[in-house]
């Protein structure tokens, strides 16, 4: 997405996560109990639609909260990647569920039934 | 970020563009913007976004806090 010629292992630590978990949403507090609203409606979305997904809680480390934006090149939490893509944030989350796009795509990339 | 602000900004970064910016809260830091702008015709949403987070030029994530965006580009 970004700079991957320079070293930085918080991007590299985030693009071998992107790679390795289909439906991987970086946010505020963990699934189960999000710290911010656009997290929480962001886990709701993808629970309703019932898609098995990795929360990463950025929280727990600064460097992390910092270098998913500049991996991204987006300033807000939370993000959202599939198969390796980034879908966008919680705006762009919801726009996609309400219109069906996400659900569309989802089952394109095989990760929901169709 | 007051609302004139944000408005400033992103008359900048879109001259061309029908900008409608709702203050959510009432605390000028949780705004909802619609930007109507030939700048985002044929783009995917994240690119669209990105475009006006770059006209705010960092302070987004920052000294404001929630930009609710909609996006597009005129039909």
């Amino acid at each position: 997405m970004t700079d991957t010629t320079e070293a930085n292992p918080v991007h590299d630590w985030i693009a071998k996560s992107v790679a390795e978990n289909p439906v991987i949403l970086f946010m505020k507090g963990v699934p189960e109990q999000p710290q911010c609203g656009f997290s929480a409606v962001s886990v709701q979305i993808l629970d309703h639609l019932g898609v098995d997904f990795v929360g990463v809680d950025v929280l727990q480390s600064d460097a992390l909260r910092q270098g998913i934006k500049t991996f991204s090149d987006w300033p807000t939490i939370p993000q959202l990647y599939v198969k390796g893509e980034f879908v966008g944030g919680s705006d762009i989350i919801r726009e996609m569920f309400q219109s069906g796009e996400l659900k569309t795509l989802l089952e394109e990339q095989g990760l929901l039934a169709a | 970020m007051s609302q004139p602000d944000l408005e400033a900004a992103l008359r900048e970064g879109f001259p061309d563009a029908e900008i409608a910016i709702e203050d959510l809260a009432g605390d000028g830091d949780h705004y909802k913007a619609r930007i109507v702008s030939a700048a985002f015709k044929g783009l995917p949403r994240v690119r669209q976004h990105q475009l006006v987070y770059a006209a705010l030029k960092g302070k987004m994530g920052g000294e404001l806090h929630a930009l609710a965006l909609e996006t597009s580009a005129p039909s």
